[in-house]
């Protein structure tokens, strides 16, 4: 039994937005996985919740007629992974969340609690990043879209105000077209755990698979909020298939992280597999490519 | 205390439950319906040891809200026994491969093997550790669960077993 | 004779259907809920509690508070009860404590209407604490001036024994002796049973009966009894099926508390559910111990002498106290035997949770201690580690004065072979011994040494009834029990054995209630199955006398020439059936000339323990850039004599090794150094080993039948978790030549150490 004040089942978004401005104390419950565990915890204990877990419009991956991708926040990890259409143009996303917990959190898990959180070790976020993935915000004034370098305010926090629901995830044609990633979860246990730092890095090749024309690299836990490292792609961009590439890169994206000493791992230990998996996504990524390393 | 109708079927029985909204589904199943094979590990979504089938997919029924469960299909392992009481193939297994110890984990572990058998695949014992890694175990290693649900997979598909 | 088959569990049917009932599912809704108020500070003491928000919220039926409880302390470990004051348990617990000695202390209880309601009671009760200040390690716990935890127990040293062979100090001076010495340390993990400790509890008849998740009914009866200071007699204790225990639930951990409760609300019904956060802090963890070795050795690897040291982390209250350090101590010097040696085992109150029992006791500490030694010394003198542990192990024939143990048999070389063999052990010491590159891979082992039963530290007897149906088949009843090892499926097969009667005409009732089920002290020590055999094979021989004494009644042979085989009354001279059991049982029940029921019941006290050995062997893959340990393949190999269920066995094997690995690669329970409370006390943070993190666990045995023993049989609970942790350190070390002498073994120590030594 839930130490909960009360629960409003939301039945659109539109009454989950009204419902949220009635009550605004209320919290956003989605799948639960997180809301109902810090409930246990005694850190949301006596809360009201909105459930928007119902709201079935809110599921689903489909694609716009410009080619780009529309993830709805409460596709479950599990229905990502098997989507088509994640398997066709973001294979990566699809690795990447299929590596959150175990089996069972990923069907409850959804990719809108997974960046609506603002936390660091989201394993969706890291690729959402590495992809310019664009968030599409509803509240009682209209519709607002947010790159998702931006949503991310500091620790725990996102540009989502009380009122204001997440209804989409977009990936632009340009983000994906020709792209080919990668993700590496770095954690302690292969399965039910959080990453100790994740790295995802996708790219694109020259025709002749002999040059870097773009490459995209984020990372999770290597800083407050999910972060891209401008510098490593900036080092790898243009740049020939080759070894040296790929250490350049690797050793850039140690100077745009900022990772943190806790329990769970200690700085240099951090950067050490900031340098390691750089390396080793980026030459997974070429080789999805078709580039050979 | 705020109350919710919820309407959902239970091992194959359609049921009307008057829920209080702040219990989670292993509350309902154990408290209303006596399903004490939903086991209590964790209460946090870590263990496995509640994990019931919704709609045929696994879920730990300890971080899922009963209200929610209003329009689903969910099956625990006192569902899984034929009509006549006889025990189904994969429970066998689990008898034959000394795949039972404390039995804390195994009804938890079961649901999630059903779940794997119905997709009817054929999955490398690798990919068979990924879908049940969601079960913690202190008892067995794992060793024998992973025979018995293997095992039971190769003889649905008609492939061999040695 | 069902003996040595692997029948299939008695209780398996009911696990897979979910009919099996755990404490939780016997539990009437109508129970009041407890919850409990821990310390969120280290050490210090309670000045108040202020009740008055908590008890205005509706639904609070009773809150006790440290200053409400009796004044009477009591011991909680799970040992036989001694009458001798001098070798009783320390009793240094009150059921709620004033005196706050770790983060998360029990300082307060509510009881409700409901969870939620106790819940939000403890959040409300307001603590005000007097600080004082506090020791998390157990060396420095020990210095003047650190702060006293418990006043009797001076510099907190809770006991300080030495063993001591020959003249150590003399045997150093010899000339040419190298000295190897190393540091070893093991942290403080928690048994992770997935059924938490849990009990309820309500009065009828004048007496408190309390329903319970433990291993050890009969001692938790004599525990509630002293900790409420009532006769134990006015206290029923039940264990019905348990999801787990391993040592943690070898302990009175909350039964004590609840019945107190219970009878501060009129006798109604409470129940306890502790949460697994609690689970992991305030029930029972693993005494992590630090061992300091000094070995001296002649060129040819002889062990001329050794020292060691052992620290032993206690925690904050003493549970099973020094027996863990020195059973460990013990091991270290029988393993490898030294003319002149010596060891201190220092057990030291801490500010962290209680140490008690965990599956090994002692002995995974110290294997990891002196098996990752042995591998040193192999390494430092330029002999191979089997070789070299072959010339210096436990020989054959090895006398213990004490337990007056020997050596039988040579397991330890048969055991070393199979795991040699399945490991491929010469070709791939061969292939790994000289690698470069980012990932390497090396094999490693150990052997381990372990005894059976608690004989003659402790009291070792057993009790067993028998009682015989009118179709001729039987309840079996033992104290002993069932915890998820498989203990009343053996038990029935000894008894189907013993009896003369099919496997199936054995209903062993599982459940212990004490009071109906015969003494016994329960699990641990890996005792049951060779402590029942004896209780098991007399009662039977008991009941099986006045079986035959009816059989001569009935057919007028006499008892010398007839035999109970297989549920049948048999002529022996040529094996003619003269009736079965099931018509000698319905006619001595219903007889009217000659009426009787047949029963038997009797205790068997043993005075004798078992040495059980083997060995574990470990191929790993080390990604050093990414601090890595990967087990490829691993294999325990175990004499335990003779298997009375392979397939349980094997699987109680697989079960300890899983339990080994996760101890020697990434288990361990963490305290903020600067307020010393719990970091990641759950499931998701404390990394117990899940399917993905294991390859296949493989498993052989060398049956050689104790001497000693009804069956042959001898320890196999805890002794697969012993070896795993220094075999895999040892593979490590060959394939990187880092020698890792702290556990876990996960990439934090790893990076560190691979930093040290100049890998990274």
């Amino acid at each position: 039994m839930y130490d909960m004040k009360a629960l409003y089942e939301a039945t659109s978004v539109e009454d989950a937005i009204r419902l949220l401005t009635e009550h605004p104390d209320a919290k956003i419950i989605a799948g639960g996985s997180d809301v109902l565990i810090k409930m246990r915890e005694g850190k949301l204990a006596g809360a009201e919740l909105v459930s928007i877990y119902k709201i079935d419009a809110l599921r689903g991956i489909s694609m716009d007629p410009d080619g780009t991708i529309r993830i709805r926040p409460l596709t479950s990890f599990s229905h990502i992974t098997r989507d088509p259409i994640i398997q066709q143009h973001i294979n990566v996303l699809g690795e990447a969340v299929d590596m959150v917990g175990g089996p069972q959190i990923r069907n409850i898990g959804t990719i809108g609690g997974n960046t609506c959180n603002g936390v660091t070790s989201a394993d969706s976020a890291s690729t959402l990043h590495a992809y310019d993935a664009i968030m599409v915000i509803q509240g009682p004034d209209g519709v607002r879209e947010k790159p998702i370098r931006e949503f991310y305010l500091s620790a725990g926090k996102v540009d989502l105000r009380h009122n204001e629901v997440l209804t989409a995830i977009l990936i632009r044609k340009e983000s994906y077209e020709g792209f080919q990633g990668h993700y590496i979860k770095y954690a302690m246990r292969n399965a039910m755990d959080i990453a100790t730092l994740g790295c995802s890095v996708n790219c694109k090749l020259s025709e002749d698979r002999k040059t870097i024309l773009d490459a995209r690299i984020a990372y999770g836990v290597a800083g407050p909020v999910p972060m891209r490292a401008p510098s490593a792609e900036a080092a790898a961009k243009g740049q020939p298939v080759c070894p040296e590439t790929v250490e350049a890169f690797a050793k850039a994206a140690l100077n745009d992280v900022n990772p943190r000493t806790s329990w769970r791992a200690s700085k240099e230990f951090r950067m050490n597999l900031v340098e390691q998996l750089a390396k080793r996504a980026l030459k997974e990524a070429i080789r999805l490519n078709g580039g050979e390393i | 205390m705020q109350t919710a109708l919820v309407k959902c079927t239970i091992n194959g029985v359609p049921t009307e439950t008057v829920v209080d909204v702040r219990a989670s589904l292993t509350d309902m199943l154990r408290n209303d319906y006596r399903l004490t094979s939903v086991k209590k590990g964790c209460e946090v979504g870590e263990c496995g040891a509640c994990n019931v089938l919704i709609d045929g997919e696994c879920f730990n029924s300890c971080i899922y809200l009963a209200v929610w469960a209003d329009g689903k299909n969910i099956q625990t392992v006192e569902g899984l026994l034929g009509p006549n009481g006889e025990l189904s193939d994969i429970q066998q297994a689990f008898i034959d491969e000394a795949a039972v110890q404390c039995g804390f984990c195994t009804p938890g572990f079961l649901m999630t093997a059903v779940e794997i058998l119905e997709s009817k695949k054929l999955y490398t014992r690798d990919e068979l550790r990924k879908l049940l890694s969601g079960h913690l175990c202190r008892c067995t290693g794992y060793e024998n669960i992973l025979n018995a649900v293997e095992k039971t997979m190769k003889r649905r598909l008609g492939i061999p077993v040695e | 004779m069902v003996v040595g088959k692997s029948v299939k569990r008695v209780d398996a049917f009911d696990k897979v259907t979910g009919r099996a009932r755990y404490t939780d599912d016997m539990a009437d809704r109508s129970a009041y809920i407890v919850k409990i108020l821990h310390s969120t500070i280290a050490h210090g003491y309670v000045k108040s509690i202020d009740k008055t928000e908590a008890e205005k919220i509706d639904g609070v039926i009773y809150i006790a508070t440290c200053f409400d409880v009796p004044n009477l302390p009591f011991p909680t470990a799970g040992h036989p009860w001694s009458t001798d004051p001098h070798h009783q348990d320390i009793a240094d617990r009150l059921l709620l404590n004033r005196h706050v000695r770790y983060y998360g202390d029990d300082i307060a209880a509510v009881v409700a209407r409901d969870e939620v309601t106790a819940t939000r009671a403890v959040r409300a009760l307001k603590v005000e604490y007097e600080e004082l200040p506090f020791v998390l390690d157990p060396i420095q716990s020990m210095q003047d001036g650190a702060p006293q935890l418990h006043e009797e127990f001076q510099n907190n040293i809770l006991a300080h024994t030495r063993l001591s062979d020959g003249n150590y100090a003399e045997a150093i001076t010899e000339e040419g002796l190298i000295r190897i010495e190393g540091w070893y340390r093991t942290p403080t993990v928690q048994h992770c049973h997935i059924e938490n400790h849990i009990c309820f509890a309500s009065a009828e008849s004048g007496k408190i009966t309390v329903v319970s998740s433990t291993q050890i009914p009969h001692i938790v009866r004599r525990v509630v009894g002293q900790a409420l200071g009532i006769p134990w007699g006015n206290v029923r204790l039940i264990k019905p099926y348990i999801g787990g225990g391993f040592g943690n639930k070898q302990d009175a951990l909350y039964e004590p508390l609840c019945a107190y409760l219970c009878t501060k609300v009129g006798g109604r019904l409470v129940k306890l559910d502790v949460s697994r956060e609690e689970t992991f802090v305030s029930n029972r963890v693993r005494h992590a111990i630090q061992f300091h070795l000094i070995s001296w050795l002649r060129k040819d690897g002889s062990i001329v002498a050794r020292k060691a040291e052992c620290f032993s982390n206690q925690g904050a209250y003493a549970s099973h106290g020094h027996g863990i350090a020195a059973k460990g101590g013990g091991a270290i010097r029988q393993l490898y035997p030294t003319p002149n040696f010596e060891c201190d085992m220092y057990t030291v109150y801490t500010n962290t949770p209680a140490s008690g029992a965990m599956r090994g006791y002692g002995i995974p500490q110290a294997m990891f201690a002196l098996e990752s030694h042995t591998d040193d010394i192999a390494k430092q003198l330029g002999i191979e580690p089997i070789e070299y542990r072959r010339k210096y192990m436990m020989p054959v024939g090895y006398f213990d004065p004490f337990s007056k143990n020997v050596n039988y048999f040579d397991s330890l070389n048969q055991c070393i072979e199979k795991g040699k063999a399945y490991i491929d052990w010469d070709n791939k010491r061969k292939a790994y011994a000289n690698q470069t590159g980012d990932i390497r891979r090396g094999v490693g082992m150990a052997i381990f040494w372990y005894n059976t039963a608690v004989w003659p530290i402790s009291l070792e007897s057993c009790s067993c009834r028998m009682v015989l149906n009118q179709d001729g088949t039987l309840q079996l009843q033992l104290g002993e029990t069932e915890i998820g090892q498989g203990a009343d499926t053996a038990f029935s097969q000894m008894a189907a054995d013993a009896v003369g009667v099919p496997f199936e005409a054995v209903h062993i009732i599982s459940t212990q209630d004490t009071d109906i089920t015969p003494f016994g002290t329960g699990a641990y020590a890996s005792r049951q199955t060779y402590v029942a055999g004896f209780a098991i094979k007399q009662t039977a021989d008991i009941l099986r006398e006045k079986i035959l004494a009816y059989a001569h009644k009935l057919y007028r042979m006499p008892v010398a020439l007839i035999d109970l085989i297989g549920g049948n009354i048999i002529r022996k001279s040529d094996g003619q059936v003269l009736g079965t059991l099931g018509e000698l049982a319905t006619e001595a029940l219903y007889s009217l000339t000659d009426s009787i029921h047949l029963t038997a019941e009797s205790t068997y006290q043993i005075k004798s323990n078992a040495y059980s050995l083997g060995c574990c062997f470990a191929e790993v893959e080390v990604d050093i850039p990414l601090c890595k340990a990967k087990l490829l393949k691993i294999i325990n190999v175990h004499d335990c004599g003779t298997l009375i269920n392979p397939a349980l066995a094997e699987a109680q094997v697989h079960g300890g090794m899983s339990m080994g690995i996760g101890y020697g690669l990434s288990e361990q329970l963490l305290f903020d150094e600067r307020t010393g409370r719990p970091l990641n006390n759950n499931l998701l943070d404390y990394k117990l080993s899940t399917m993905m993190d294991h390859p296949d666990l493989k498993t052989e045995f060398v049956e050689n039948p104790e001497p000693t023993s009804a069956y042959g049989t001898k320890a196999l609970g805890e002794p697969p978790a012993t070896p795993c942790a220094p075999a895999i350190r040892n593979a490590i070390l060959q394939a990187t030549g880092v020698a890792i002498n702290q556990i876990p073994m996960n990439p934090h120590v790893l990076f560190a150490r691979f930093r040290e030594e100049g890998l990274l």
